[in-house]
C-alpha cells in the first residue's frame, strides 16, 4: 500500500500545511510518496526529500503546473494516483479545488477535511461547521482525502532522503488561464502554520486600531487574524478571517481581542491549545472556551500585554 | 446564454445543530429548513447576469428530497425562470455532480453556478467534480465574476489573498461569501414563481446511480472545551501564560 500526498508548495518551498498531511499519511501508514507540480519547482521538491518518512518525491516540473491550476494538475494526479491506495492533500485552497476533480475522474467518493485517522479506511471529520464530527467509513479502490492540518502534527522537516523521481507528463487541459494574483504581504508568520495567533473582532472599532495587535504581534511572533465581524465592518482583509467561512487554526496560544465569540468564529479557533480572552462584555460567549480571561478596555490591556512579554 | 444553479436543502443556519442521542446523525425532524446560503448567493449572482443581459435563462436544479421544491420556488422566486428536481435524498456530492452533468449534457448553459459547499456536509466539492466530469473549467470560491463573449474572469479567494482566472465557457463557477449580497424575494415574486414550471425527474431518468460510497459509522458531538478561569491583571496573565500554560 502507497500513500499519494500532493505537495502544498509555491515552487521555491514547501508549506507547513504538508507536513500535516505527511503525518496523516503516516497514521494510515505505509509507503509516502510527494508529488511536487509546479513549474521551476526544484525548490520545493528537494525540500520535500528532506521531510521525515517520507520514501519518494515525484517532480512534475513543467509549465502546464506553473500556476497550479485544478483543471491541469488534477488530471496528473488522477493519472498518477491509480497505483495508490489514498491519494491526501491539504485542506487548503489549492487542495480544495483540485482534489475533488481528482476524486470525480477516478469515479471515487472524496473525504473532506479529516481530522483524525481511525483506520485505513475509516476517517473523523467535522461536519456542520463543527458542531458534529462524524466517522466515515469508505469502500473506495483509492480513497481520496483532504486533511485538516490543524488535526494533525507537522512531520519533521528535515532528517528524511527520499528519491527523487521527474514525471514527463504534461496535462494540460487548455480551459483556463492564470491572470493575476494580489497576495498580501507578509512580514509575519502565516496564520495556518502560526505557533501564536492575535486577533481582533468588532470591538477595534476601526483597521487603524489593529496597529495595537501588530506591535504585540510583532513582539510575540504571532499572526494576526480577524473575527467576521471585523472584516465585515471593512476593519482589515478577508484573508486574515478566522472562523467557519475563514481560516482554521490551532495555535499553541490563540489571543482574541474584543471579540464576543460567536459560533461562526469559534467553529475556527476552539481547538486552540491555550484561549486568552480579552473583552469588556464579562458575557462574552467567548470567556466560555477562554483558559484565560481578563474584562476590561483592551485599548488598556493590550499595551500593558505588549510590554510584559 | 443560459445560466444553470444548483441549490441545495439544509438545515437553516441559524438553528444550532444537535447530534442524536443514538448518533446515527444530527436532529433534523422539526428543524426549519432553508436554501444553503452560498446557494442562495449562486441564485443571486444569476439574476444579477440576467439583470445585465447577459444570461438569457435561468434554470435552477436542486438534489434532494420531494419537499426541495421549496427551495426551488425560492430561487424561482428570486429570479430562476423554471426549476428541475432530481429526487434522491442524502445524495453523495460525486452523485449529484453526475446528476448535474447529465442536466447539462440536456440543457447545455453556458455557466454552472454553485454554492462553494453546503452547511451540512460542508464538502466543497459539487462544483469541481462537475467541472471535472463535463471537462469544464472552474472558478472556486469566487468574489468576482465577469462574463465577457466567450470567456469568464473570477476572481477567487484563496489563502493569503486573491487570485484571477480567465475560464472558456461553459465553465463551473462556485460562490465564496463576498461575491454578492443577496436580496430578498417580494411577495409579488413569491406568488409568481408559483406559477413557473418546475420538472421532477429521478436519478434513473438520467441513468445515475446515486448509491453511497461511503458509510457513516457514527456522528457524535464534538468534544467541550470548559471555560477557565478570568485574572485580575495583565501580570497576571503573564505569569500564567509563561509558568503555568508555558506558551511565551
Amino acid at each position: 500500500m502507497a500513500i499519494l500526498v500532493i505537495a502544498e508548495h509555491d515552487n521555491a518551498a514547501i508549506k507547513g500545511a504538508t507536513l500535516n498531511t505527511v503525518t496523516a499519511a503516516q497514521a494510515i501508514g505505509g509507503d509516502i510518496h510527494v508529488l511536487v507540480a509546479g513549474a521551476n519547482c526544484g525548490g520545493a521538491a528537494a525540500a520535500a526529500a528532506q521531510i521525515a518518512g517520507v520514501s519518494k518525491v515525484l517532480v512534475a516540473d513543467n509549465a502546464a503546473y506553473a500556476n497550479q491550476l485544478a483543471e491541469n494538475v488534477s488530471l496528473l494526479v488522477a493519472e498518477l494516483g491509480k497505483g495508490y491506495s489514498h491519494i491526501l492533500a491539504p485542506a487548503t485552497s489549492n487542495g480544495k479545488n483540485t482534489l475533488p476533480r481528482v476524486a470525480a475522474l477516478l469515479d471515487v467518493a472524496q473525504i473532506s477535511e479529516i481530522s483524525k485517522v481511525v483506520s485505513a479506511d475509516t476517517f473523523e471529520r467535522p461536519i456542520y461547521a463543527g458542531n458534529a464530527i462524524a466517522t466515515v467509513q469508505s469502500a473506495d479502490s483509492i480513497k481520496v482525502i483532504t486533511v485538516r492540518p490543524t488535526g494533525f502534527d507537522a512531520a519533521a522537516a528535515t532528517g528524511g532522503s527520499a528519491a527523487t523521481e521527474a514525471v514527463a507528463s504534461a496535462q494540460n487541459a487548455g480551459t483556463s488561464a492564470f491572470v493575476n494574483e494580489e497576495l498580501a504581504k507578509l512580514d509575519r508568520p502565516e496564520l495556518a502554520g502560526a505557533k501564536i495567533v492575535v486577533s481582533g473582532g468588532r470591538g477595534m472599532g476601526n483597521g487603524d486600531n489593529f496597529k495595537i495587535l501588530y506591535t504585540l504581534a510583532d513582539k510575540l511572533g504571532a499572526a494576526v487574524g480577524a473575527s467576521r465581524a471585523a472584516v465585515d465592518a471593512g476593519f482589515v482583509p478577508n484573508d486574515m478571517q478566522v472562523g467557519q467561512t475563514g481560516k482554521v487554526v490551532a495555535p499553541q496560544l490563540y489571543i482574541a481581542v474584543g471579540i464576543s465569540g460567536a459560533i461562526q468564529h469559534l467553529a475556527g479557533m476552539k481547538d486552540s491549545k491555550v484561549i486568552v480572552a480579552i473583552n469588556k462584555d464579562e458575557e462574552a460567549p467567548i470567556f466560555s472556551v477562554a483558559d484565560y480571561g481578563i474584562v476590561g478596555d483592551l485599548f488598556d490591556l493590550v499595551p500593558q500585554l505588549e510590554k510584559l512579554v | 446564454m443560459k445560466v444553470l444553479v444548483a441549490v441545495k436543502r439544509v438545515v437553516d443556519y441559524n438553528v444550532k445543530v444537535r447530534v442524536k442521542a443514538d448518533k446515527t446523525g444530527v436532529e433534523l425532524a422539526n428543524v426549519k429548513m432553508a436554501m444553503n446560503p452560498f446557494c442562495e448567493i449562486a441564485v443571486e449572482e444569476a439574476v444579477r447576469l440576467k439583470e445585465k443581459g447577459i444570461a438569457t435563462e435561468i434554470v435552477a436544479v436542486s438534489v434532494g428530497p420531494t419537499n426541495a421544491q421549496e427551495q426551488l420556488r425560492t430561487a424561482m422566486a428570486l429570479g430562476a425562470d423554471r426549476g428541475i428536481l432530481v429526487e434522491a435524498a442524502d445524495a453523495e456530492p460525486l452523485a449529484v455532480a453526475k446528476l448535474l452533468k447529465a442536466i447539462c449534457d440536456q440543457e447545455q448553459p453556458g455557466l454552472v453556478i454553485l454554492g462553494k459547499q453546503a452547511i451540512d456536509g460542508d464538502n466543497n466539492q459539487t462544483g469541481q467534480m462537475l467541472a471535472a466530469l463535463a471537462g469544464y473549467g472552474q472558478g472556486t470560491f469566487a468574489s468576482v465574476v465577469k462574463v465577457e463573449g466567450n470567456k469568464a474572469q473570477v476572481t477567487r479567494e484563496v489563502d493569503g489573498g486573491l487570485q484571477t482566472v480567465e475560464l472558456a465557457l461553459p465553465a463551473v463557477v462556485t460562490t465564496d461569501l463576498r461575491l454578492n449580497e443577496p436580496r430578498y424575494a417580494s411577495l409579488p415574486n413569491i406568488m409568481k414563481a408559483k406559477k413557473k414550471p418546475l420538472d421532477v425527474k429521478t436519478p434513473a431518468d438520467f441513468g445515475v446511480d446515486v448509491s453511497p460510497r461511503l458509510k457513516t459509522l457514527k456522528v457524535e458531538a464534538p468534544a467541550e472545551r470548559s471555560a477557565g478561569i478570568k485574572v485580575k491583571t495583565i501580570e497576571e496573565l503573564v505569569e500564567k501564560l509563561k509558568n503555568e500554560a508555558k506558551v511565551i
